[in-house]
């Protein structure tokens, strides 16, 4: 029996993938930085409005949120570093936090709003009416770009949380060898063990169109110290779309909070 | 760029994160208390100039730019300069009405 031994690359494209993420990002930053722009245009047109109306958000409660968002920052800085040293306990663990801290943030945000809400302050509201064009217009500049920040956290949380069970359900790594194309290639044929002497230890069925994709299943990190760039991208892209919401907060807060 | 399947990196330490997440609280910090002082119109640009150094800082570091390729690190200078664009172009209309 002669075996004909097919060259099959795994295929997985890591830095295609974070360039498409990248080119994401650049569509976010595009779409506050729009929101910026519109704030920026009105400020200069109102500037004594825009502080007095500053001065009704509470910067204690905007600073605690900006450390808040940046520590759950680190946390999901830490959990990406934790995979990549083979320690899943503490990615999980870091995953969680950064969850958690994004729901402290939502809460925040919560108990923000609805204090607003209670001084007669929200979009259209009688109270708000009554005051100068340039303080209706910071109000509505500041639910709109803080509303829309809040679901990309939301967004986020929603993310990691799939993250989190994408992790936790992931004992055994798989490396992945043939997929796609490579399949064609391989159909009809079998998967054999060989010993130093070419000898099959073990003979797969044949592979046919049933089969989707060929893999051999690894413990879980087998070289701890080392880490191939293109494992756990999944979760390095949930990191950067964590990391920009976060750069969003960090020009919305002094825009926001400090110009009192 | 040379991009195998044997790519590999040395995994970032933990401290380097935490180092990171300190200069962040610190900036943050400042940031709250120049708040305080009166720079009058130049304030603004004080608040967006602490901003923009933690912005870079959460890029770099938090978000790996500066191990990225070259390519990663022109697609965010164009976004940059589109912006400035926008908001340059805007303002030449806005200040001079």
């Amino acid at each position: 029996m002669s075996t004909h031994s097919v060259a099959l690359a795994r295929h997985r494209d890591y830095v295609g993938s974070k360039v498409g993420m990248w080119l994401f990002l650049v569509t976010e930053v595009v779409l506050f930085g729009g929101m910026f722009l519109l704030y920026s245009v009105y400020r200069s047109d109102y500037p004594h409005d825009f502080h007095a109306a500053a001065g009704e958000l509470d910067t204690l409660v905007g600073t605690i949120n900006t450390l808040v968002l940046l520590t759950s920052s680190l946390t999901m800085a830490l959990s990406i570093a934790a995979t990549h040293h083979g320690n899943r306990r503490l990615a999980l663990i870091m995953i969680a936090v950064t969850v958690l801290l994004g729901g402290v943030f939502m809460v925040n945000k919560y108990f923000e709003w609805t204090a607003k809400f209670h001084h007669g302050i929200y979009p259209g509201s009688p109270f708000l009416l009554a005051h100068d064009k340039g303080e209706i217009i910071f109000f509505g500049l500041y639910f709109t770009m803080t509303g829309i920040h809040g679901l990309h956290v939301l967004i986020g949380m929603v993310l990691l949380t799939v993250m989190f069970f994408k992790v936790l359900g992931r004992p055994a790594d798989s490396v992945e060898f043939v997929s796609g194309h490579g399949l064609q290639r391989a159909d009809g044929g079998a998967l054999a063990l060989l010993d130093a002497s070419g000898h099959a230890l073990w003979k797969s069925e044949p592979i046919d169109g049933s089969i989707e994709r060929i893999v051999v299943q690894t413990k879980y990190r087998p070289v701890p110290r080392r880490f191939r760039v293109e494992d756990f991208s999944l979760l390095e892209n949930v990191g950067l779309y964590w990391h920009i919401v976060d750069i969003v907060w960090i020009f919305l807060f002094p825009l926001f909070y400090l110009i009192t | 760029m040379h991009h195998d399947l044997e790519t590999t990196h040395e995994p970032t330490g933990y401290g380097v994160y935490v180092l990171t997440w300190v200069s962040l609280v610190v900036l943050t910090a400042i940031t709250v208390t120049a708040a305080g002082f009166h720079f009058g119109a130049l304030s603004v640009f004080v608040a967006l100039g602490i901003a923009c150094v933690k912005a870079g800082i959460v890029l770099s570091w938090f978000m790996h730019l500066r191990e990225e390729p070259r390519l990663f690190h022109i697609i965010l200078l164009i976004t940059v300069l589109v912006l400035v664009i926008f908001i340059g172009l805007t303002f030449t209309d806005v200040l001079y009405r």
